[in-house]
């Protein structure tokens, strides 16, 4: 197992290099710069602004000298577009903000979307199936970009019981909507998962056993069922984690959480180039990490698995 | 906390609860109207700003922020006229090229140091430095500034700037070219003095709340990018007395939409109202949506070199193109928000400025439209002629989006003119643009000082700005006399003249604010077409 983790972890190494390559390869393929306007810059400026980033470098040796200074010092360099502030500030600022309204995200969405698939399984074809399976259905078809605004006009607007946007240190009452903009649709995805999965292990062999002992429903369930039926929405809770806590752009927009997805965004549009390497970079080393995890939960869960 | 800070602490709690007990039942000391005991001003701002620093800030949202701040030779009063900052006044010497700043005594930084000659002696070198490398160092140049081209060229030393202290409270600066409106770019916040100490303390993060020092009627308290900032009276300011608006918070929002939500939730004082909904939110909101003009124009930029098409080049089809665009349509019906149909470069509301006759302008739209095709005809294009096609490029936005669409539409109907549209982000657009590798680009420019020729000089040769490369010798001829004329308006009126004819931009409308404004916010400047406006002379009334 420890051997396993190693490997995999020596593996990760040279993917977040080429991450780093094709990411600085698109991004100085894209026409303009950080410091073009509709003002232009006289030339000395200009020549100014680059020395002083290291733009008026080859492309090869920005790229070294960035990732040097990430891996030996994990200085992720100066926001070009923030003149106050380093991409670690950038961040360190972000990252909690997301992380916090992600985490509580997943938890909503693993409880009721676990909740839900396995009510319809077990009621199966039943009015409770139904139920679930349109609520799921309902919660797909409904993005977050069209779940924010109605949620922000009525429970805001109409009722006037939650604030309609900002974080403010992540009070409660502002993390609230948030969550449930996010957490809708990944809920509905994890109770379809589930109810397929449950469906096909309720109908296998060791269950008829169980049931034939005469064992009461609930032991079934939460003792022989739920552990192999978990195994496809484990796979399907990794990515969708680390989605979750490394930044809906379409939350921290629509909410202004100051959440890092807001900054990924922005960055890519004034190309703020550090900025936009600093969030690829987490993010893919937030996925590589999430995705290990999950392999490693495969096998405590399922002991036919070995690495 | 120490015995000490805590006893600091207490004092100043009593203090806060004293000013917020007087404000319960004050009453404004001019108009006597009884004032709001929360005197907090929320307001929406598009996105995180790039810079506090008055030297580096580039936008106008930040603009705003660095107004309540800090605090310029001069500030702008409710309609844009000039009324004393930190100086007292000025004098001007014979031949127009020496202004002396006299500054009060009373201006003190937010650490208590006196607000000096030096401090913007400092400042405005700090502008035109290269190495500060600021993207709004060319207003030095705008400013005339004696050296300020070579200095910004790298050919001579910031010390070489014709700015100089001749004691702590005289400040003068020297200029190449006589300036009208010289004392009017002192209102400007990349003049702002700065505090030297603190930016070598500090480096970069000298703009940071607990490392900043500032001199306007407002001190930074809280700082969280793209979520909020907050501001709070600065005990130091020498008018505070007269301030009212205790404090201010600016929200990030960048869906104009949701702002406009949060706005009627009764969350914000103030938002921008999304292109198209003024009509609606006037009839319901009367006393709260407001609509008034701001000094910019809104036109289209025709690639006049010879990456463009041949058929631009000539002027009847420019003459064609302009007369067939509906204005009255665009302002009225996509744009609906007190905008202005535009036959000239110029704002209409520009301070000493009078919109001269054209004669597209009088016309009515059947006229125009007659007129563009047989202007059509005559070039040998359209309907009658060679079929025509252009592509008008604009950085991707419904409102501009939906003007190019309505645009379109009508040089179809009126002149069979096809168009198609291509929308690019913002970067790759100014690429684009700033290239010639466009054929009509959409543009819009905004006023730097309250003045004609901040608009008619980016159609001059030579300038940074002259998207579509026109070159016309008698205008340039006639901004270069407009800037020593002592009533330079006749040249102004030829000007546009020249620019009505040869279109080398299509003008489409004059630009307007279109506010939702709380209305229990008194005095909010809606006479500054500039817009620029200052949190301490605003307040609240009770509801």
């Amino acid at each position: 197992m420890y051997s396993y983790i190693f490997r995999r972890l020596a593996v990760a190494v040279p993917t977040i290099l080429i991450l780093i390559v094709l990411s600085f390869m698109l991004m100085f393929a894209a026409p303009g710069g950080p410091f073009n306007s509709d003002r232009p810059l006289s030339p000395t400026v200009m020549a100014n602004i680059e020395a002083r980033y290291g733009l008026d470098q080859p492309y090869w040796k920005q790229m070294w000298d960035y990732t040097v200074n990430v891996v030996t010092r994990f200085d992720f360099g100066p926001s070009f577009q923030y003149r106050d502030r380093t991409v670690n500030d950038v961040i360190s600022q972000g990252f909690p903000v997301t992380l916090t309204y992600g985490f509580w995200s997943f938890v909503v969405a693993v409880i009721f979307g676990l909740a839900l698939g396995i009510m319809a399984a077990i009621r199966h074809n039943s009015w409770l199936d139904y139920l679930a399976v349109g609520i799921s259905i309902g919660a797909q078809v409904l993005p977050n970009f069209v779940m924010a605004p109605i949620l922000v006009l009525v429970f805001t607007l109409w009722l006037g019981w939650l604030p309609g946007g900002g974080w403010n240190g992540g009070q409660w009452e502002y993390v609230i909507l948030p969550v449930v903009a996010l957490s809708t649709s990944y809920m509905a995805s994890i109770a379809r998962i589930m109810r397929s999965s449950m469906l096909e292990v309720m109908n296998a062999g060791f269950i008829r056993t169980a049931r034939a002992k005469g064992l009461p429903m609930y032991r079934i369930i939460m003792r022989h069922a739920l552990k192999p039926a978990l195994l496809p929405v484990l796979s399907y809770l990794g990515p969708a984690f680390v989605s979750m806590i490394t930044g809906s752009v379409i939350i921290d927009v629509y909410f202004s959480t100051g959440g890092i997805g807001q900054f990924f965004v922005n960055s890519a549009f004034s190309r703020d180039y550090s900025v936009i390497m600093g969030i690829t970079i987490l993010v893919g080393v937030l996925t590589i990490l999430f995705n290990l995890v999950v392999d490693v939960l495969y096998a405590w869960i399922d002991p036919k698995i070995r690495y | 906390m120490s015995i000490k800070a805590t006893l600091l602490a207490s004092g100043a709690a009593v203090l806060i609860g004293l000013s917020g007990a007087v404000y319960a039942q004050a009453t404004h000391p001019v108009s006597g109207e009884a004032l709001a005991a929360d005197q907090t001003f929320t307001y929406r701002i598009l996105d995180e700003f790039p810079s506090f620093d008055p030297q580096l800030a580039e936008d106008v949202s930040g603009g705003e922020i660095i107004r309540d701040l800090w605090e310029g030779l001069m500030n702008q009063d409710a309609d844009g006229n000039l009324e004393p900052g930190v100086a007292t006044g000025y004098t001007v010497s014979d031949d127009k090229l020496v202004y002396t700043f006299t500054l009060r005594d009373t201006a003190k930084w937010s650490n208590g140091d006196p607000v000096t000659a030096n401090d913007f002696v400092y400042a405005w070198r700090r502008a035109a430095d290269p190495v500060t490398a600021s993207e709004y160092a060319w207003f030095m140049e705008l400013m005339s500034l004696q050296n300020a081209s070579e200095i910004l060229a790298g050919e001579m030393a910031p010390d070489t700037l014709g700015v100089r202290a001749v004691d702590d409270l005289t400040f003068e600066v020297t200029i190449t070219q006589p300036l009208p409106y010289f004392a009017q770019m002192t209102t400007h916040f990349t003049t702002f003095p700065t505090h030297q100490a603190t930016i070598e303390a500090h480096g970069d993060q000298w703009t940071r709340p607990e490392n900043i020092v500032s001199n306007g009627a407002y001190v930074l308290t809280e700082h969280i990018p793209a979520e909020r900032s907050v501001r709070s009276r600065n005990p130091m300011y020498w008018d505070n007395e007269n301030t009212i608006i205790e404090t201010v918070v600016a929200l990030v929002i960048n869906d104009e939409n949701q702002a406009l939500t949060r706005y009627l939730a009764g969350e914000l004082d103030r938002t921008e109202v999304p292109a198209g909904q003024y009509p609606r939110l006037a009839e319901e909101y009367p006393d709260e949506a407001l609509s008034f003009p701001l000094l910019c124009s809104y036109y289209y930029n025709v690639n006049l070199t010879d990456t463009g098409p041949e058929a631009l080049q000539d002027v009847r089809v420019r003459q064609a193109l302009s007369m067939a665009i509906d204005r009255d349509i665009i302002v009225n019906n996509v744009l609906a928000g007190g905008q202005v149909p535009a036959y000239t470069l110029t704002h209409w509301a520009t301070a000493g400025f009078e919109v001269p006759e054209v004669a597209a302008a009088a016309m009515t739209q059947e006229e125009r439209n007659a007129a563009a095709v047989a202007l059509m005809d005559e070039a040998g294009y359209g309907t009658n002629g060679a079929p025509l096609s252009v592509e008008i490029l604009y950085n991707t936005s419904e409102a501009h989006q939906s003007v190019a669409v309505a645009i379109g539409q009508m040089w179809k109907q009126t002149l069979g003119v096809d168009s198609t549209l291509a929308n690019q982000e913002w970067q790759t657009f100014l690429e684009a643009r700033g290239n010639q590798n466009y054929e009509l680009a959409r543009a819009g420019w905004c006023g730097d000082y309250n003045e004609a020729s901040t608009f008619i000089d980016i159609v001059t040769t030579g300038s940074g700005y002259n998207d579509s490369k026109f070159s016309n010798a008698d205008l340039d001829a006639l901004m270069v006399e407009a800037k020593t004329s002592d009533d330079p308006l006749p040249l102004y009126t030829q000007a546009e003249q020249i620019i009505a004819t040869e279109l080398p931009i299509l003008p489409v409308y004059h630009y307007a604010s279109v506010y939702m404004l709380n209305d229990a916010i008194q005095n909010w400047p809606v006479n500054n077409v500039q817009q620029n406006w200052y949190s301490r002379d605003i307040y609240k009334i009770a509801e």
